[in-house]
């Protein structure tokens, strides 16, 4: 209930405090008790929203009908000779529905909303998520109504959609083929729908020919469950900052690019990676802004290369931000900075531990550099008149080799000081 | 010395003092099993073997100096209370050959409390009845009288305390179904608050109504069995988590001041003028030991019998779905699944059948509001008249039943009235109070009659201890049925 809970008040529900279980009745196969406990007049939360980006940059609203509380049922598999297994691994585990009005008006919102839906559950610690699992189901209800009606047609329901991508597309397969169904004069029947994935298109799985009475009925074995202020308040505390609100606060805190603060919020536990760096960040002389750069072009690409989570790498906040303090105070200059990291990410050394041992400092020192700028003058007397005579791209190879001179430690721009002084003398 | 005819509370002392073990009585019980159950019919399985173990065990034990509660104390178990490896059939043949992989919590605390397992009790399938005639395998006898029945459906735990074939037995009691059959067969039976003992492996019958309940030959007896398997479960979400009293330092027997509420309504036409008598008499005792006598309306009660053929069919209805041969018991095949579960669900007996569509009919679309809401309603009606009354009195009087034991095939083509059977005791499961059934003496064909007492929710000591003062003075539990009757 506390889960529930999370998720309702996340969803932005109006909470019922008093809860009453009720007994679905009904003869199926995947009931092994005959009846399903469920939440019927009095669902946990009512009339909420949750905001969707699509795809086409807009942010839509997706009202939230009801969530409530029931028992999963067991899971059904139906074989090619006719026959089916059930597997009641599942059965009697709590289960939390979630409902929308009926807003959603294609596949790719269907998608957009789910994945939302998915982010939100994700963060709050209630679900993995994983729809192949199955222990994230969604199932649409899809109906056409010509433009300008206010009736909703008749409904088909999607079941055993095992991924965003086969929600979206059976989505659009349904109202492509209730629309085929209605102009050619047919009429679309209640239904549950499976998905081929081999045709890519669904299939009739099972026709309610009738209303059933599931004769429902206060559960006699669940007493009425009253949530007091004091609990949904204190669950209310508990919630963690929710990705919209994440968003919008490195946007305007951080003067991030919304790509970038999407980017950083996707996660919940990437997010709190990030945030517990920034809070470290003006103590070692960065910015929000430059950690946030740090671990989107280089963090990240480390992390995917090695497949590895933010939670099972050796590199902690601190240590990103005392290697960004290095740049910064240009004991490092950013390539370095790029090969430092890579021994952190491999290790889990300290950054001034792996300057200091490798010899890695930028030398800023004006004598050393000059002396090192003379010395490569003198070694290339044929580029140094080519040059004089106007070939400037000569430039950047007597660049290279001072860094190459320098193992890539001096400070650049030092380097481009002093040899243009030195060239134009 | 016959062993068989101590009480639980004399075996327990001598039990520890170690001037009897526990072999001997479970033995002795077993023994005597054997001669008289054939006749009576009370138990559906023996575990003799399992008995005997324990019972070893327990001497070792108390040997020892151990002096758990029951330790020792050979005791029976309804069947429709679920014993590990030991088969358990609610008296269906739809639970024919079923055996629980897991104890009821009731059998783990009696285990716990050290107690020896003669055997499964006989009862009305799924304990829809009130004679043991329901029972899909037997009909027990009453021990007083073999043409007769022990009352229902707890009616093998009663009959095999009243005969002597166990020192206390377990029953269930969703409407009456341990205080009818202990007022039927002369012994003490008690049924506590609703949430006071777990249900966890209790086959469901109606789940607001269904309470786990003892029967002993004495009051005194009655209540160690209770003190042992009350609790808090939380395995069952109705079990009350709150403090279990000492009952057994309760039973002091002074009942001086104890407000006796006597309602008007319980004393109707129909009822058995030799009853009326008896529980009239029984009235006027606790007057003599110092009680109030206080006479209250209790204004819902001739709602109750269909408020309850309402709400416990409803609830069972439900309750009753999962046997289907696909998980417990026998299957018979049919040509499609449908089919079989059809012809699988053809194994309940008549009185659970109509019961299952009673309730369906009761829960269906556009009967629901008509039946099943407003049998809620006046429930709680109901729940109020008990309320008011226990405002002005501690303990409620009435009879138990408003008959005697009946004979053997006399009510069963009659529903109705057998339901009538109930009339006195249902109103205490409907309104969460708890109550219990005491002899109060015999009708002129020498069977017994009971007292009820009802008391407030979790107010179990007080009634015990009325009961116990009650029969104290009275001494009707020092006349035991005659063995050669059988």
């Amino acid at each position: 209930m506390e889960y529930a809970l999370r998720v309702a008040l996340a969803l932005n529900c109006t909470i019922n405090h008093h809860n009453i279980f009720a007994r679905k009745n009904y003869f199926y196969p995947d009931l092994p008790k005959g009846y399903q406990i469920s939440q019927y007049e009095l669902p946990l939360g009512v009339n909420g929203w949750l905001d969707v980006e699509l795809e086409s940059g807009e942010t839509k609203r997706i009202g939230i009908r009801r969530v409530h509380m029931e028992e999963d049922t067991g899971k059904l598999t139906h074989q090619d000779d006719g026959t089916s297994l059930v597997d009641y691994n599942r059965a009697g585990v709590p289960l939390l529905e979630i409902v929308t009005e009926p807003d959603i008006r294609s596949g790719e919102e269907a998608r957009a909303y789910a994945m939302k839906v998915r982010q939100i559950l994700r963060y709050l610690g209630v679900n993995s998520g994983d729809m192949e699992k199955g222990v994230l189901r969604v199932e649409p209800n899809i109906s056409i109504r010509p433009v300008g009606t206010a009736k909703f047609g008749t409904r088909t329901e999607l079941k055993n959609l095992n991924s965003f991508r086969v929600l979206a597309d059976g989505t659009a397969f349904e109202i492509a083929r209730q629309t085929a169904v209605l102009q050619s004069g047919g009429t679309v029947i209640q239904e549950t729908r499976g998905w081929h994935e081999g045709r890519r298109e669904t299939f009739s799985q099972r026709t309610k020919e009738e209303a059933e009475d599931y004769r429902y009925f206060p559960e006699p074995d669940l007493p009425p469950l009253h949530l007091d202020d004091a609990f949904v308040e204190q669950v209310r505390a508990s919630l963690p900052e929710l990705p919209d609100t994440k968003i919008a606060r490195y946007m305007a805190e951080y003067e991030l690019s919304e790509y970038d603060a999407r980017v950083l919020a996707e996660e919940r536990l990437v997010g709190e990676w990030f945030d517990t760096a920034v809070s470290k960040a003006n103590a070692a002389g960065t910015t929000p802004k430059s950690v946030a750069n740090w671990m989107i072009n280089e963090l990240f690409r480390l992390m995917n290369e090695a497949k590895l989570n933010i939670d099972a790498i050796q590199v902690t906040p601190t240590a990103l931000v005392e290697l960004i303090g290095l740049v910064e105070k240009q004991t490092i200059n950013n390539n370095t900075a790029k090969e430092v990291l890579a021994e952190m990410f491999a290790t889990g050394t300290a950054p001034a531990q792996i300057v200091e041992s490798k010899g890695l400092a930028q030398i800023s020192d004006n004598t050393a550099i000059q002396a090192i700028i003379d010395q490569v003058l003198a070694d290339n007397p044929e580029q140094v008149s080519r040059y004089l005579e106007g070939q400037d791209k000569l430039r950047g190879f007597f660049v290279g080799q001072v860094m190459r001179q320098t193992k890539g430690k001096a400070n650049p721009a030092l380097v481009n000081q002093l040899l243009d002084a030195a060239l134009n003398a | 010395m016959d062993i068989s005819k101590l009480s639980l509370v004399e075996l327990r002392a001598m039990l520890r003092r170690g001037e009897i073990s526990s072999v001997a009585a479970t033995e002795a019980m077993l023994d005597r099993i054997v001669d008289v159950d054939n006749d009576l019919q009370s138990y559906l399985t023996l575990t003799d073997e399992l008995a005997l173990e324990q019972a070893q065990a327990a001497d070792t034990r108390l040997a020892n100096g151990d002096s758990t509660p029951l330790l020792g104390v050979p005791v029976a178990v309804k069947d429709i209370i679920c014993t590990e490896g030991v088969p358990t059939t609610a008296g269906s043949k739809i639970l024919e050959g079923f055996v629980p992989p897991y104890d009821a919590f009731v059998v783990q605390k009696l285990k716990a409390a050290g107690a020896v397992i003669l055997g499964k009790t006989n009862t009305d399938e799924f304990a829809m009845g009130s004679s043991t005639e329901n029972s899909a395998y037997v009909t027990t006898r009453n021990p007083w009288d073999h043409e007769r029945v022990p009352g229902g459906s707890s009616g093998g735990s009663a009959a095999a305390v009243a005969a002597g074939l166990a020192y206390a037995a377990l029953g269930t009691d969703t409407g009456g179904s341990v205080r009818q059959p202990a007022s039927f067969c002369g012994i003490a039976g008690l049924r506590p608050t609703y949430g006071r003992i777990s249900r966890w492996g209790v086959i469901a019958f109606a789940s607001t109504l269904d309470q786990v309940g003892t029967f002993g030959r004495t009051v005194a007896d009655t209540t160690a069995l209770f003190q042992a398997i009350a609790g808090h479960d939380p395995n069952d979400s109705t079990s009350l988590n709150v403090p279990v009293p000492n009952f057994e330092a309760a039973l002091t027997g002074d009942i001086k001041g104890l407000r006796v509420g006597v309602p008007k309504e319980y004393f109707i036409e129909g009822i058995d003028a030799e009853v009326e008598t008896a529980v009239r008499r029984a009235i006027a005792k606790l007057e003599e030991l110092g009680a109030e006598i206080v006479e209250i309306s209790l204004p819902h009660t001739s709602y109750a019998l269909p408020v309850y053929y309402l709400i416990a069919p409803a609830e069972a209805s439900a309750n009753l779905a999962r046997y289907d041969g696909i998980r417990f018991g026998p299957r018979v095949t049919g040509s499609d699944m449908i089919d079989s579960v059809k012809k699988t669900r053809a194994l309940f007996g008549p009185e659970v059948k109509r019961r299952i569509m009673l309730g369906t009919y009761a829960l269906s679309a556009g009967y629901y509001d008509e039946y099943y809401g407003r049998a809620l309603k006046v429930r709680t009606l109901l729940k109020q008249d008990f309320l008011n009354a226990f405002e002005k009195v501690d303990v409620i009087a009435t009879p138990t039943s408003p008959t005697t034991a009946f004979k053997i095939g006399e009510n069963v083509d009659d529903p109705l009235a057998m339901y009538l059977q109930d009339i006195f005791t249902l109103s205490v499961n409907l309104s969460a109070s708890c109550g219990l059934s005491v002899p109060c003496g015999f009708d002129s064909k020498g069977l017994p009659i009971g007292l009820q007492l009802i008391g407030n929710a979790l107010q179990e000591a007080t009634i015990l201890n009325a009961a116990y003062a009650y029969e104290q003075f009275a001494s009707w539990h020092k006349q035991l049925p005659v063995h050669g009757k059988l």
